[in-house]
């Protein structure tokens, strides 16, 4: 009743390909955009800007990054943490190094190192598949690991291993207040997130999700595999590594390679599967759920004590916010296996129809 | 009917809430950052208590020249990002923080490039970065009483007394088994510039975090049979650290912790095994006589206003989160003598208070700090205060000294500080402040 396309009639091939044929989703998505870029840097605070809505951008374009190899290739992968190291790493050495380096320029330097990288971490997928694939990406991370903490050279022979960048511009534009930050990853997330979209709908795309569907198959009818799941390995690595080099600079400010380390790849992974593989949408609400839910529980749960008179110690918050996580992470599983993404799809269909369900 | 019922009981708790701040008088606003879950639980919630408990000993004895204190705990788990959005949730709350102790060096590093932006200082208290005793490039840090090139120094030269000599140390093989990360490598430079004069060869070990996969190190202990293992370890990897050497049979009288690693948490589960195992402690040790304990427990526990349970009071790291609140507070009275007195103080204000700390003996002792610690005074240049230590042995079942007090030697770690801070002023294009920055 309110969600239908009746009327709404297809003239051109090109209106028929839009990314959002009905009228009222693109109209939603235009108006979601201009509110994140307008209205939100008016109303956010600025603890939301920093511990919430920037984590959550660079997070969701990382997922998006990694739903291109895993949902949309099929190549099921354990070290997107590890690309993200990648590009922050790389990134620091061209920013540091270079005198006079464009920070945009050494972050989009830094996806492509990751590219490059992901690439040769890819070639295994030529032979080992599924499980065995996603043992084998791990090497990756731990690869990354060792090569960050152990030789000197990428932090710059910091002695603590740490590393730090400030004084942030972006085409002469300061990027050092939390609503400028936050600008430039939505501004970021945007960009990529179109671009990702529109290579999935494109015939690369196409050959990505034929891979995934059998690849015996896609490979008679005349695609090469190895052109197919490399490219999709350097695709995906190359926004997760200019996610990791936002995380870096922007996010974070100082890191060490803890802040990449394997349960950042899980983490990754779990955006996926709960947001649901093969779409752009679930990356987003994949990454919303893994990185917002964690810190309004932690928010929620002392303030639902104090309402029934209860003194929640800090600790026992913690304990019962990862139980709750845990709980509705398996939940969203059995409700919708397909994930948050379809779970979105399913409530449209409803609407749809509603009231008359046939 | 539920619904609107449990709206309603909100809004009038919110209301509630609302008078009953606006009533209260202003507070000085002190940010906890705990970790009493994760890796480092067991160690840094005596750490959290004894924090807590200082604080409320202070309002007990009328606040901070009249100005009451006021705590709340953020939860890090030892975790970096968690430890980042702590930060960001309490810096603005109760009309701002005074000044943030992140109990984590890993923390530490990621709000050094935050706190300038925010005016709020760091007080890092025996760890976090070396380097930020130059108080002419880092403005906010105070790495008070201590840092791990303090630590690392003392205990060599504990052990060169032992030896009879720095001289003796030439030709000795020293294992360092340390946390594989920015806390773990802050102690490298100094046994490094050590070693280098001295002639003593050093075995590096990191542990990757956190810390429980230990028996590979263990392995090349075993085989190399270095002279001496000093340990930078924290949380759950110094316990595991202790069986491993029981395991081996490496003597437990040759390992050394630094004063992150020589705790009663770390040793309660090893007991006997671990007799013979000494830490360089950052002044105090373990202190259940000191004046202030008694007077916590008699002005606070005893009220059954405790953080903790009472039996871990005046434990050694229970203790130094009674430092840290004292050494908090002490820079805020400060503070108040320059921009008034009973007003509570900004974060901006509190720091000039860190800048220009003056603690006498005589003011520690009416603290009840006598034979606790020894003064501390601050300057513009000087962000440390004092670089004192002392050892002890656990016998068993407790810590006893094994030392006198050792005082890290200046010569050789001021000029690596001021080599680092340079190092790091030109990485982020920084000039050292002015002398007229200094009176500010």
């Amino acid at each position: 009743m309110f969600y239908r396309e009746n009327g709404q009639f297809k003239t051109s091939y090109r209106a028929d390909q839009q990314i959002f044929p009905i009228a009222q989703d693109r109209w939603a998505v235009l108006l979601l955009v201009a509110c994140a870029f307008v209205v939100v840097p008016l109303l956010a605070s600025e603890y939301l800007f920093l511990s919430v809505l920037i984590p959550f951008l660079i997070m969701a374009m990382a997922a998006i990054g990694v739903n291109i190899l895993v949902g949309y290739c099929g190549q099921i992968s354990l070290g997107s943490g590890a690309f993200m190291a990648v590009g922050a790493y790389a990134a620091y050495n061209m920013y540091a190094r270079i005198p006079g380096m464009q920070m945009l320029v050494a972050v989009l330097t830094g996806g492509a190192f990751a590219a490059l990288v992901g690439i040769v971490f890819g070639i295994p997928s030529l032979r080992v598949r599924g499980l065995y694939l996603a043992v084998a990406t791990l090497a990756a991370q731990f690869v990354c690991d060792w090569a960050f903490l152990r030789i000197s050279w990428f932090t710059n022979h910091s002695t603590s291993g740490s590393v730090s960048v400030s004084n942030l511009h972006v085409l002469g534009l300061p990027v050092e207040t939390p609503a400028q930050k936050y600008l430039f990853c939505l501004s970021l997330l945007v960009v990529f997130g179109l671009l990702a979209k529109n290579l999935v709908r494109s015939a690369v795309g196409r050959e990505w999700m034929a891979i995934r569907d059998m690849d015996v198959a896609a490979a008679v009818i005349g695609i090469r595999p190895m052109y197919a799941k490399l490219s999709a390995f350097a695709v995906s690595s190359f926004i997760v590594g200019v996610a990791g080099a936002l995380w870096g600079f922007v996010n974070l400010g100082s890191w060490e390679p803890a802040a990449f380390s394997v349960d950042r790849s899980f983490q990754l992974l779990f955006m996926v599967i709960i947001g649901g593989l093969g779409s752009i949408l679930g990356s987003i609400l994949g990454a919303a759920f893994i990185i917002v839910l964690p810190i309004v529980l932690n928010l929620l749960l002392p303030w639902l004590g104090s309402l029934f008179g209860l003194e929640v110690s800090i600790a026992a918050v913690e304990h019962t916010q990862v139980m709750i996580f845990g709980a509705l992470i398996v939940w969203f599983l059995i409700v919708e296996p397909h994930g948050l993404a379809k779970l979105w799809s399913v409530g449209k269909q409803k609407l749809r129809i509603w009231p008359f369900p046939h | 009917m539920k619904f609107r019922q449990l709206t309603l009981a909100a809004a009038a708790a919110l209301t509630l809430g609302a008078s009953a701040s606006a009533m209260a008088q202003a507070q000085q606003f002190f940010p906890v950052l705990s970790g009493r879950t994760g890796p480092v639980a067991p160690n840094a919630t005596p750490w959290a208590n004894g924090h807590n408990d200082y604080m409320k000993l202070v309002n007990a004895r009328g606040g901070i020249n009249g100005v009451m204190t006021l705590v709340e705990e953020c939860e890090t788990a030892y975790a970096t990002d968690k430890g980042v959005e702590c930060y960001e949730r309490l810096k603005g709350k109760h009309g701002g923080a005074t000044v943030f102790q992140p109990l984590s060096t890993g923390i530490t590093f990621a709000l050094t490039e935050k706190v300038p932006g925010d005016k709020i200082s760091l007080i890092t208290s025996g760890y976090g970065r070396s380097d930020t005793a130059d108080g002419g490039v880092f403005k906010w840090n105070f790495p008070l009483i201590g840092h791990y090139w303090v630590a690392g120094d003392t205990v060599l030269q504990h052990i060169a007394k032992k030896e009879g000599g720095w001289d003796k140390l030439k030709g000795k093989k020293f294992a360092i088994v340390y946390h594989d990360s920015p806390f773990g490598k802050e102690l490298l430079p100094i046994v490094q510039e050590r070693a280098k004069m001295h002639g003593f060869e050093l075995q590096l070990l990191p542990v990757p975090a956190p810390g429980v996969e230990q028996k590979a190190i263990w392995l090349q202990v075993r085989q190399q049979r270095p002279d001496y293992v000093i340990m930078q370890t924290w949380g759950v990897m110094t316990p595991t650290a202790i069986k491993e050497a029981v395991a081996t049979g490496y003597p437990r009288e040759k390992m050394f912790g630094t004063w992150w690693s020589g705790a009663e948490p770390d040793l309660k589960d090893v007991g006997a095994a671990a007799k013979g195992y000494s830490a360089v402690m950052m002044q105090h040790g373990a202190e259940p006589q000191s004046a202030v304990v008694k007077e916590i427990l008699e002005k606070v526990h005893a009220k059954g206003q405790g953080t903790g349970p009472k039996e871990e009071v005046g434990s050694v790291l229970y203790m130094r989160g009674v430092m840290g609140a004292m050494l908090a507070v002490e820079g805020v009275r400060a503070a108040q003598e320059r921009f008034g007195k009973g007003k509570v103080m900004t974060g901006e204000q509190a720091r000039w208070g860190y800048e220009n700390l003056n603690l006498t003996q005589a003011k520690l002792d009416a603290l009840g700090f006598k034979g606790v610690m020894r003064p501390v005074s601050t300057s513009c240049q000087d962000h440390i205060g004092s670089g004192w230590a002392r050892v002890h042995t656990w016998d068993g079942s407790k810590f006893v000294w094994s030392s006198d007090w050792l005082e890290a030697d200046q010569q050789i770690i001021k000029p690596m500080v001021k080599q680092s801070a340079d190092k790091y002023a030109a990485e982020k294009k920084l000039t050292r402040r002015t002398a007229a920055d200094c009176g500010s």
